[in-house]
């Protein structure tokens, strides 16, 4: 491993391996998450994400494999740098919000004097400095949520760990929450995102990792993965008179597929393959000879298109 | 270490903050006394309503001598007035009730098999006794005159007997400390089952509510289960003693204040019939001096300070299984499959030391289940008061710490994985599996 590498890794995780009696719930699996980077572990339920995230957060040991935060395998005094928000996440139903908050804060290592001030400075922050005697049963759910975040990321942990962030938060949290996590993000924290709808964190991912039946499909930053997906498939809109005419038209020339993007005006509208041997600007030529275009754009992959892909040719590999 | 601190220090003040802890600590002993006092103030309104007793003596036999009117009981003689008449006048609601002499002609043996009493309502059965007591009496000392014997030397014939025992290990006790014993013994061995019950179930419930408000998992990636577990139990053992001392001190308090009252009305008391029978049954006025020598005789310091250990050690024996099925289910309805085995011991324990302290206290059947972790807490403390040899003990805690440090370890570990189980209720097979996860 050369000094580089070491550096700028915050998590590392070697060839681990999890059994519950005789079903694996993880198989092997190796990942490593850059430092300062949103990390998106995706897979369909029961892939093996919450699992890989227990052990991370110590919850779970492995059977075998090793797991490094900043370069040290993995010790009971890590607990105090990584935040953890799970997926099956609530809070003491009959407590008061700040006496509660105070409490897991000080089960994180805090002080007392510590956390009230950082408590003080995250309940102005979203304004709910009034809760502070209420109890939790009091609260909204989306106040509930708002509560789970600050205790999440009180201690300024160096890694911050979301199952499922976005499951049950309303627009409006969800936007501010997001909001927060980036600016954590570049204050230097580490953040790791699990969640088997993958569109609802495409967007914020700089690295993410496939995750699917207990092993790890794929592996690598977004955009470079994006790159390795795309079908060189455009998606376009024409302006015509005889819809039907035109599509004849192209379909000769090119390789179609019916489009689901949205246009204002009546349009034809209209996926377009880039055949391999043509450029994109000779392409995009062409294409205007049909008609004014109103829509050109190359589709992005999604990741759920990229998972499929990459599962289905996972798949051909092991059966060939 | 800290941690544990915080965990400890939340579920005890949860626990003390609570209305109902707060209620029942201090109001059981209130209760307790107040029960007495009004058990005692009803018995003495009872009694405080005078009987008027007619009674017919047909016989030669002087019997105003044992009819002795007192503030309770009003006897009138209405011999002249005749049985028949007499009856209608219990009828029509003039006396309580008439008590009927035949003649001596028969014999006395006679007479006192055809002695009646009459009365419109069943009169109690400590009434009844005490008039044939009276009875008795007049016709025991009618029948030593005639043989020539006096008064003074039937008085002189009389001994109350108390038989002192001791044991080799130099106990000394009386019949009257063997009752002091058995209550006290018996008590706090129910008491210490009624309080791992109690405590038990709270340490469950703590942990069902950590599981439906998914609060677990939060608190599990800053601690090791196994510390909340632990931290839950202490916490929980320190406020059910809190609540024995508490008890302690109040009862303490409340019984002296209230036996100032008492003792006040106490001259009262010597007229009453049950004092005559009081005394007539042997109990002698000296004896209650003797009472309070026979309870302080008690070891009631080694007592206290082995309920604190049988304490400690049951609870944690037990509260580690309630946390663990706790973790195993999903809401309380869960639970029930999983209580059986848990209560089944604690009611083993509570028989077996009801029936073998009354009897034999130093018997076998005592002393194995004295020693057996599951029932060894109660039924020990239900023997302390007797004395139980020191090997004995130190054998009973011995097995105690290892099996509840045995059973923790256990209980950890299907507490550490049944607490992120949702859903399915678990069957005994489940828990068995969860132990090698």
């Amino acid at each position: 491993m050369n000094a580089f590498l070491k550096d700028i890794h915050l998590l590392k995780i070697e060839n681990l391996t999890k059994n519950f009696g005789n079903y694996r719930a993880l198989n092997n699996l190796s990942i490593q998450v850059p430092k300062g980077s949103i990390y998106g572990l995706l897979g369909p339920n029961g892939a093996g994400k919450t699992t890989l995230i227990r052990m991370v957060n110590q919850i779970l040991l492995p059977d075998s494999g090793t797991i490094y935060l900043d370069n040290e395998p993995l010790a009971p005094e890590h607990i105090s740098m990584i935040g953890y928000l799970p997926e099956e996440r609530g809070l003491y139903k009959s407590m008061k919000v700040g006496e509660q908050a105070l409490y897991l804060a000080r089960l994180k290592g805090l002080t007392k004097a510590e956390a009230t001030e950082r408590l003080n400075y995250w309940f102005e922050k979203f304004e709910i400095t009034d809760w502070w005697d209420k109890k939790i049963q009091e609260l909204s759910k989306g106040m509930a949520q708002k509560i789970q975040f600050i205790v999440t990321v009180l201690h300024q942990p160096k890694l911050l760990i979301f199952d499922e962030p976005f499951s049950g938060f309303d627009p409006v949290n969800a936007k501010l929450i997001g909001k927060e996590i980036i600016a954590l993000r570049d204050q230097g924290t580490t953040i790791i995102f699990s969640t088997h709808r993958m569109e609802s964190v495409e967007e914020m991912c700089d690295y993410v990792a496939l995750i699917h039946k207990s092993e790890k499909v794929l592996e690598g930053p977004l955009k470079k993965i994006q790159l390795d997906y795309k079908t060189n498939l455009f998606e376009v809109g024409i302006q015509c008179l005889d819809k039907e005419k035109v599509q004849k038209e192209i379909s000769s020339e090119f390789l179609i597929s019916e489009a689901n993007f949205a246009s204002l005006n009546d349009s034809l509208r209209l996926n377009v393959s880039l055949p391999p041997e043509m450029d994109q600007h000779t392409f995009f030529n062409r294409l205007t000879s049909f008609g004014p275009l109103t829509h050109f754009t190359e589709k992005i992959p999604t990741m759920n298109e990229i998972f499929l892909e990459a599962v289905s040719k996972r798949n051909d590999k092991i059966s060939a | 270490m800290e941690k544990l601190k915080l965990i400890i220090y939340r579920e005890f003040i949860g626990k003390v903050r609570n209305k109902s802890f707060i209620i029942l600590t201090f109001l059981s002993p209130v209760l307790m006394i107040g029960m007495g006092l009004l058990i005692f103030y009803l018995t003495k309104v009872n009694n405080n309503s005078a009987k008027e007793i007619a009674y017919v003596n047909e016989s030669s036999l002087n019997f105003e001598e044992v009819f002795v009117t007192t503030k309770n009981t009003k006897y009138i003689d209405v011999t002249q007035l005749g049985v028949a008449f007499s009856k209608e006048e219990i009828d029509k609601g003039h006396y309580y009730g008439l008590v009927t002499i035949p003649s001596e002609a028969n014999g006395l043996k006679e007479l006192a098999s055809s002695v009646a009493f009459y009365s419109k309502e069943a009169p109690s059965i400590l009434f009844l006794e005490h008039l044939e007591k009276l009875v008795a009496n007049k016709l025991k000392a009618y029948k030593l005159k005639e043989l020539g014997i006096s008064q003074k030397n039937i008085n002189a014939a009389n001994f109350a007997v108390n038989i002192k025992q001791s044991n080799s290990s130099g106990e000394k006790s009386s019949k009257l400390g063997n009752g002091l014993k058995i209550g006290l013994g018996m008590g706090s061995g129910y008491l210490l089952m009624m309080f791992i019950i109690i405590y038990g179930n709270s340490v469950m419930r703590n942990v069902i509510e950590e599981k439906t408000s998914r609060i677990i998992e939060i608190i599990i990636s800053s601690v090791k289960p196994f510390q909340l577990m632990l931290g839950k139990i202490i916490g929980n053992a320190c406020a059910g003693l809190l609540q024995f001392f508490v008890w302690i001190v109040l009862l303490l308090i409340l019984g002296t204040v209230v036996s100032l009252f008492v003792g006040v009305e106490f001259g009262d008391l010597q007229n009453t019939p049950s004092k005559e029978l009081m005394q007539e049954s042997g109990f002698k006025a000296e004896e209650l001096t003797n009472l309070l020598a026979e309870i302080l005789a008690l070891p009631l310091l080694k007592m206290f300070v082995l309920f604190i250990f049988y304490f400690i050690g049951g609870f944690f024996l037990y509260s580690s299984i309630y946390a663990a099925i706790g973790a195993a289910v999903d809401s309380e309805t869960d639970t029930q499959q999983f209580m059986m085995p848990v209560i089944m011991p604690l009611m083993l324990a509570v028989y077996i030391g009801f029936a073998s302290v009354l009897s034999d206290p130093n018997g076998p059947v005592a002393t194995i289940f004295s020693i057996i972790p599951f029932t060894s807490s109660i039924v020990m403390l239900m023997r302390i008061p007797f004395g139980v040899p020191w090997w004995e003990l130190l054998l009973s805690l011995l097995l105690l710490t290892l099996s509840f440090v045995g059973m923790v370890w256990v209980a950890a570990k299907i507490y550490r994985v049944g607490i992120l189980m949702y859903g399915k209720k678990p069957t005994y097979k489940d828990l068995y599996k969860w132990l090698k996860y």
